[in-house]
């Protein structure tokens, strides 16, 4: 019996990794945006979907993916405003991995200008798995506390689009938009930033316009 | 809690390599952390433990080392180390950088015994 040391090197997420490269080239050669959407459960994602799916849908394709661990409540909300919607219902798993985003991939429609994949809520584990997105959007709700961009770094890090969302409720609880944002920003200074209340309906348009911009982008990228 | 889900993987690419050098146990396992990995390392240590039995690897050791974020300036140059996530350069402080290692979570090496 002889002991051999042996050299690796291999990323744990390495299978995740190549499979939403794959879905990140052939959204590309569709021409599809894909915005993935991380909060804590019960920031807005669905409401906030829902209000851009008015905005969005006259002119523009949208679909939704929509991952929980139990139900098909979102996507029932989502097919309410008359678009296509997919519900992944994880069976216990806290975050959806590229692997699930690609078996979705043969019921995506070719026509399509934005695919929203609305993950589990938790502000953790989805930060650790690309699913191929374009655009990842971090919410953070008035309610949650303006003290949780350093409390949950990877989140706020990888994402490209910080929205403080429910601001309705800024004059009801004590919350600091310009401490959430400031902490946001000096862990990543590459953020958007976007204030929304889907209550209200303010902040969606702008938000709107900033992803039909990059849909633009994309799509002169392909050309 | 996505570490025993990342625990698996680990297990496929450990069971793959120990398959290819006819080994007949996996006797050490060295797992290289980035602080911003997004894992914890004491859920992987655990993970490690519930998911060895019965395996190549039942009687292997753990050895888990802490990766710190690794930056590089693209103001000044200056590359820094940091064990905390406040993304600035530690030289000028400048917020253009780019993020060299510290992010990743990977099998560096692992000790194997063979007939």
């Amino acid at each position: 019996m002889k002991k051999q040391e042996v050299m690796i090197l291999e990323d744990l997420l390495g299978s995740n990794k190549k499979i939403a490269g794959d879905i990140r080239k052939k959204l590309l050669d569709k021409g599809i945006l894909a915005i993935n959407l991380l909060s804590s459960p019960g920031a807005g994602k669905t409401s906030l979907l829902e209000r851009l799916a008015e905005i969005l849908s006259p002119d523009y394709k949208m679909a939704v993916i929509e991952g929980d661990i139990e139900t098909e409540r979102d996507a029932e909300r989502i097919r309410a405003k008359g678009i296509q919607a997919w519900q992944i219902s994880t069976g216990g798993a806290c975050h959806l991995d590229a692997k699930m985003i690609g078996k979705m991939f043969s019921k995506i429609p070719s026509d399509l200008d934005f695919l929203f994949i609305e993950n589990v809520g938790n502000l953790v584990c989805p930060a650790s798995f690309d699913l191929g997105e374009n655009i990842r959007c971090v919410l953070l709700s008035i309610p949650e506390g303006d003290d949780k961009p350093k409390k949950y770094p990877k989140a706020f890090i990888t994402s490209n689009v910080l929205i403080i969302s429910k601001t309705d409720l800024l004059n009801k609880l004590p919350f600091n938009i310009d401490r959430a944002v400031q902490e946001g920003l000096d862990m990543n200074p590459k953020l958007n930033v976007f204030k929304t209340s889907a209550v209200q309906n303010t902040g969606i348009k702008e938000l709107a316009d900033f992803l039909i911009e990059n849909l633009k982008k994309l799509r002169q990228s392909n050309a | 809690m996505h570490e025993l889900s990342l625990i698996a993987n680990l297990f496929d690419i450990m069971e793959k390599k120990a398959n290819e050098k006819n080994a007949k146990k996996i006797t050490y396992v060295k797992l290289k952390v980035g602080i911003l990995s997004g894992a914890v390392p004491e859920l992987l240590e655990n993970a490690f433990e519930i998911y060895k039995k019965n395996t190549v690897a039942a009687e292997a050791e753990l050895d888990i080392e802490k990766v710190p974020l690794k930056l590089k300036c693209k103001k000044c140059g200056e590359v820094s180390l940091k064990n905390d996530f406040i993304l600035n350069c530690s030289k000028c402080g400048s917020t253009d950088l780019e993020i060299l290692d510290g992010t990743d979570l990977y099998l560096e090496k692992m000790e194997l015994e063979i007939e």
